[in-house]
């Protein structure tokens, strides 16, 4: 069974950073808003470790407390060899795991931050990702000054950092439990049309999770998809009924809300970011939901193989949330 | 469902282009393109006293550098991403390409970045285009003597 139980691991604080253009909706909520996506850095890449370093040094600042104090650092993003991630370990005396499940790194790195967590009778761990709008074009489609025209289902990666910090002290978000989705592939070899390559996963982990917990849809309050981004989302839900005749009602995909409507975003943000941006800042502090089931969701893309005219496979975590 | 099912399902979710749009816009912006072109050629022979060779020569180098300098203005990819093939195939589009992944990887290096890279998207318009061009002038040769 893929899915489990987590006992008393709690979510004690986060922090968050985005870029200009994912703050539009709602410019209050963040921590940090950079407007230029050099970071006072030379290169993108660098300013995306210092968006890493800047998240994890305010949270550890936040809550008073060193880099002794945390057992490990559980960091992803999407550059090659998450070199980002490793780099960004290096500045700091603290264990470190580097995970890449695409988009779905998030929650993927916080199941794997618990999962070690619950061994320990006391501790800290931090839970990291980032992404890099241009960083990210640079790496997987064109030049980004290329301009290159795009189709309507692409999704644009989101710029910003998220981290988070788990710990066994009892608070008011609790991590309940989690799935472990399987890789899916459905024949897809559109790379720009991510949220098709990717809703079989999620409706798979949907399914999955459902089952083993012996509960309904209507059991959450809602239910957060990762990036699927507008396509997506409908692929999504029209896939879950005609497959398991499921109509889900209480559904939001952060990649389709994050931007607004105006900002003409194609189909909507992705990026490992795109999830914890969402739901730290708009979810969490709306206060108001209680059962949160969030499903992060991965295109496990790489351009080398879609240019051997190879099919993406694709992957969704789960994880399942109650807040007090 | 099965692969095939779902590729039915994406098709019918997957939001259609306009098209006719598209190709209209590439109509007019690269028929401008050709137009101004034109002017200029008519220019360089009037008032320059040059050959109808020396001025399309003149010609060429006037949009290459046109194309790369917009691109390094910043704002011509906003132009590409909008107008789409009325601006990518006329030379402009190949300088653009060009320009582009040079300042794509202007931090990488001088060799291992500016110099491997330079030609990462142009690379295929040399290549293609001098094999074709190898082929017609064979055919040119068979046909006309």
């Amino acid at each position: 069974m893929a899915s489990k139980k987590i006992n008393g691991i709690y979510i004690k604080d986060a922090f968050t950073l985005a870029g200009e253009k994912e703050s539009m909706a709602s410019k209050d909520n963040y921590d940090i808003i950079i407007n230029d996506y050099y970071y006072h850095e030379k290169t993108f890449e660098q300013a995306e470790i210092k968006m890493q370093k800047v998240v994890i040094d305010n949270l550890m600042r936040q809550n008073k407390l060193t880099s002794k104090d945390i057992s490990f650092l559980v960091s992803s993003d999407l550059s090659n060899q998450i070199a980002v991630s490793s780099i960004t370990a290096s500045y700091y005396n603290i264990p470190f795991l580097g995970v890449y499940s695409a988009c779905a790194s998030f929650i993927e790195s916080l199941i794997i931050a618990s999962e070690f967590l619950i061994s320990k009778r006391k501790g800290y761990a931090i839970c990291v990702t980032s992404s890099h709008n241009l960083h990210a074009e640079k790496q997987f489609r064109f030049p980004i000054e290329y301009g290159a025209p795009k189709p309507k289902t692409t999704t644009l990666t989101a710029t910003g950092a998220a981290s988070l910090l788990l710990t066994k002290e009892e608070t008011n978000i609790k991590l309940e439990s989690y799935t472990i989705g399987k890789a899916v592939d459905m024949g897809i070899k559109d790379a720009t049309n991510m949220g098709a390559v990717m809703a079989p996963a999620a409706a798979n982990v949907l399914m999955e999770h459902l089952s083993d917990t012996q509960r309904d849809p209507s059991y959450y309050d809602i239910i957060i998809t990762g990036d699927l981004g507008s396509v997506g989302s409908k692929i999504f839900k029209e896939y879950l009924k005609r497959s398991q005749n499921i109509i889900l009602k209480n559904h939001l995909d952060a990649g389709k809300e994050l931007y607004l409507k105006s900002q003409n975003a194609f189909s909507g943000a992705s990026g490992p970011v795109t999830l914890p941006l969402y739901f730290l800042n708009r979810i969490l502090k709306q206060k108001k939901y209680q059962k949160i089931l969030l499903i992060a969701t991965g295109s496990l893309h790489n351009p080398l193989f879609v240019n051997q005219k190879m099919s993406i496979p694709s992957i969704a975590h789960a994880l399942s949330l109650e807040v007090k | 469902m099965d692969k095939d099912e779902y590729q039915k399902l994406v098709k019918e979710y997957t939001p259609k282009e306009n098209k006719l749009k598209k190709a209209f816009l590439a109509f007019i912006t690269g028929g401008a393109i050709a137009f101004i072109g034109q002017v200029i050629a008519s220019i360089l022979q009037e008032s320059f006293g040059m050959n109808t060779t020396e001025s399309y020569t003149w010609l060429c180098l006037i949009t290459i550098f046109t194309g790369s300098f917009l691109t390094s203005l910043g704002f011509f990819d906003n132009w590409v991403s909008k107008l789409g093939c009325g601006l990518l195939i006329p030379t402009t589009g190949f300088a653009h390409s060009i320009t582009s992944s040079a300042l794509d990887v202007k931090k990488d290096g001088l060799v291992t970045g500016l110099g491997a890279s330079f030609f990462k998207l142009a690379g295929s318009v040399l290549l293609y285009g001098i094999i074709s061009a190898f082929f017609l002038a064979i055919l040119g040769v068979i046909i006309y003597g």
